[in-house]
């Protein structure tokens, strides 16, 4: 089965690639675009701990949503919750919790277990608004449609894969682990497991050319507030690094 | 009657008395009814105001081109646009948010709705899944049909943000709207009523087209009125060279009601505080019609002529007076068009609201009120919504909330606040905002006045609330007609400092008969 392997292993070098370069690219071209307004909305922070500490509630709380609409907000951060718990349990395909900046890979595991169904069951809340909320159903594309279902098959295969076929993950560990060192180990010969990892790579190729774009999207929406916390007319490439610096003495 | 059509009447009576007292909710979403807007055109410009402005007299042969590459130059210009064209995810929170929405159930009037106009258009020329499947994203070629719905769509926002502020991404649909006006100014396509207004801008100095003599005249007028009704001289200054304050105020306080009364209250307020105070006749406009456009050229060159008169009369401060967007445009562009303003003296705010000038004179002691005299009169605030999402007064943030409510509370007896989630950073707008103000767009004008108006019946019903007071012009324009269309008396819209000039006690002053 080496070769099945070798296409998944092209497949991951591919999709890792157009992921990190992709975004990296579109925060690149973000900055690079002038925001010659103060277009703040208001009412809006006036000092620097207070910006930063909006843009937080922002990105983890989803404050706006929740004034918005508190159903959306509901299954949007059980979701992306979930998400980020499931994500934070797959470290442990890659890394080696022996090493002490890992030391915490074990003990989401029981949480990332579960908050699998969660994602899946926050995922088809929200789809089933984009069916039965008529104003979501009309601002709705097939590509808003399909990005659901790509998510919730991504979510559904990795159950299947641990609570109904159960893949031999350490094989797959071996595996993630060798393509560190450009090694190609052997995958397991598992149709769930195939179809996860094939799901998963759609999913980071069309993350810089969709609206996926939304995550660097919530850092960089909010640019009043970066010209709070950073000073007026931050520019990159130039002001890059000494705003990064600043914005991270800022923030911690 | 028998006994069981006694029960049935009975019945009926309290049914109907129930009904009376179930207040309609301001912000109750409609079932949507496709297209219902789609029709209504608002007159467009004509070649001699297209071309005074520096735009194509009339829609250029190669429109489809020009506008997308436009497209493509805004995004290299404005990272906002880029942003918010790529990060919408369709999640839905901003649909029931706009005003026009809720009052003419067209999706098209739901914010991310009337972005994806524009977005469409963009996904298909600049955006690789758009080229290749755009059936699949929603992209869409740009057809006459889709520049038509543009040219509709784009004057039913009043460009107030109510959205960007539910939105998770802060996508501001203003900023979309203003983009979609430049676009179609640049092939030719602007609107009648703000591409002619900012053409008599820059040719007389003022949205009115009112010149220097007249507006000298009618200052006269005015001064001439309150030393009738007060028996003491308060002073409007006109082109007074050396005065310590340039007051910048809409045209529309030179001319409308309840605006002039309005002037009339910052007159007083300075006469009291025995400053030194000066309008121009060359910068006699607050408003910035060319915000509403989206176009920074004309915003600068309107914004210029301030800087101008401010150096020309050698004033150490600017003072602007009740406008909504004008306020936008010095409290958060004035710096970046027309700076840097180190000629004025910095021991005050550059520009200074007149609400922050009469907050300090209260704050002060230095103004006493006759509260009493507004004793026929239960007031409530509307929240402009360009002074609510776009400014503040003050330092605090929500300062712009606090300052006009303070000046009512210190010259009134009675105050209610609407419903909590109409005012403040929530307001809904009045309807009339950003170009939508002429009478050929009064279908979407009254229906975009909806929530506010329902608003408003709740706390006259419950509170007894009379009068409303605003602080833009455009507001007290709009309200003064459309008011009547949802019976309420037209004099119930206020200017903030008209309610501040019946209460506040000059020395010298006689009270006029009928106050
Ligand atoms: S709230 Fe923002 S992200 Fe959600 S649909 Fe509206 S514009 Fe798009
Ligand atoms: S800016 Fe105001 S008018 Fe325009 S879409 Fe948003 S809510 Fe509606
Ligand atoms: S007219 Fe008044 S309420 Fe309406 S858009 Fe302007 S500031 Fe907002």
């Amino acid at each position: 089965m080496i070769s099945i392997s070798a296409f998944f292993a092209g497949l991951f070098y591919f999709a890792t690639a157009v992921i990190v370069f992709g975004v990296l690219y579109r925060i690149y071209e973000y900055w690079s675009v002038p925001s010659p307004l103060n277009i703040a909305t208001t009412p809006a922070p006036t000092t620097q701990a207070g910006a930063a500490f909006r843009v937080v509630r922002e990105v983890t709380l989803f404050e706006s949503l929740f004034k918005a609409n508190k159903w959306i907000w509901l299954f949007g951060i059980t979701f992306h919750l979930a998400l980020l718990l499931v994500l934070l349990r797959h470290f442990r395909y890659f890394v080696d919790p022996t090493f002490i900046l890992w030391a915490w890979v074990p003990y989401v595991q029981p949480f990332g277990k579960y908050a699998a169904f969660a994602m899946v069951l926050g995922l088809a809340a929200l789809w089933a608004r984009r069916f039965l909320v008529e104003r979501v159903r009309y601002i709705s594309s097939p590509s808003d449609h399909l990005m659901l279902l790509l998510l919730i098959l991504i979510g559904v295969s990795g159950l299947v894969m641990k609570f109904v076929s159960h893949t031999d993950i350490m094989d797959v560990k071996h595996f993630f682990v060798g393509l560190r060192s450009f090694d190609i180990k052997e995958l397991p010969n598992d149709l769930p497991l195939y179809i996860h990892l094939s799901l998963v790579a759609t999913l980071m190729i069309i993350f810089p050319f969709s609206k996926l774009l939304h995550v660097p999207g919530v850092f960089l929406a909010q640019h009043e507030i970066w010209q709070i916390i950073l000073g007026k007319n931050v520019m990159l490439p130039l002001g890059l690094r000494k705003s990064i610096i600043r914005l991270a003495s800022d923030i911690f | 009657m028998t006994d069981l059509e006694k029960q049935v009447s009975e019945d009926q009576d309290v049914e109907d008395v129930e009904e009376q007292l179930e207040l309609p909710d301001p912000l109750e979403i409609p079932a949507i009814v496709v297209d219902a807007m789609v029709d209504l055109h608002s007159f467009e410009a004509a070649p001699a105001h297209q071309t005074d402005l520096g735009f194509p007299g009339e829609l250029v042969d190669d429109w489809q081109e020009r506008a997308i590459a436009k497209i493509g130059d805004l995004r290299k210009k404005y990272r906002s646009f880029r942003v918010y064209l790529d990060s919408c995810v369709k999640c839905g929170a901003c649909t029931d948010k706009c005003h026009y929405f809720l009052g003419s159930a067209d999706p098209k009037n739901m914010p991310v709705a009337r972005q994806d106009l524009l977005r469409s258009v963009y996904r298909r020329y600049y955006t690789i899944p758009g080229k290749i499947a755009p059936w699949l994203v929603g992209a869409r070629d740009l057809t006459e049909e889709v520049l038509g719905e543009w040219y509709n769509y784009f004057h039913q926002c009043s460009q107030c943000r109510r959205c960007s502020v539910y939105c998770p991404y802060g996508i501001d649909t203003a900023e979309i709207s203003m983009a979609a006006r430049e676009i179609m100014d640049d092939v030719g396509k602007g609107q009648k009523y703000c591409n002619e207004i900012i053409a008599k801008l820059h040719k007389v100095g003022n949205n009115l087209g009112m010149p220097p003599k007249a507006l000298e005249a009618t200052l006269a007028d005015f001064e001439e009125e309150l030393e009738d009704d007060f028996g003491i001289e308060i002073k409007m200054p006109l082109d007074v060279e050396g005065a310590d304050i340039l007051l910048i105020t809409p045209s529309a306080d030179f001319f409308a009601d309840p605006h002039i009364e309005g002037l009339m209250g910052y007159a007083k307020v300075f006469h009291n505080a025995g400053v030194s105070w000066t309008m121009s006749s060359y910068a006699s406009e607050a408003a910035n019609f060319g915000m509403f456009i989206g176009s920074y050229d004309n915003m600068r060159k309107v914004s210029r002529r301030i800087r101008k008169a401010a150096k020309d009369l050698k004033v150490k401060r600017i003072v602007f007076g009740e406008c909504g967007h004008a306020w936008r445009v010095g409290y958060a562009f004035l710096n970046t068009l027309a700076g840097p303003w180190d000629f004025l003296d910095q021991n005050y705010p550059i520009p200074q609201h007149i609400c922050e000038f009469t907050f300090d004179e209260i704050e002060k002691g230095a103004i006493t009120f006759d509260k009493s005299r507004n004793d026929d009169k239960v007031m409530t605030f509307h929240d402009s919504c360009n002074v609510a999402r776009a400014t503040r007064m003050g330092s605090n943030p929500g300062g712009q909330f606090d300052y006009p409510r303070a000046l009512l509370k210190a010259s009134c007896n009675h105050f209610h606040d609407m419903p909590e989630d109409t005012i403040g950073e929530a307001t809904v707008c009045c309807g009339g905002g950003a170009g939508i103000l002429t009478d050929d767009l009064m279908d979407i004008r009254v229906k975009g006045a909806a929530p506010r108006m329902k608003a408003l019946r709740q706390v006259t019903e419950e509170e007894g609330v009379t009068h409303m007071a605003a602080i833009c012009a455009i507001c007290k324009s709009q309200f003064t007609k459309i008011l009547p269309k949802y019976d309420f008396d037209m004099e119930a819209i206020q200017s903030v400092h008209q309610i501040v000039s019946n209460a506040i006690v000059l020395e010298g002053a006689t009270v006029p008969e009928d106050d």
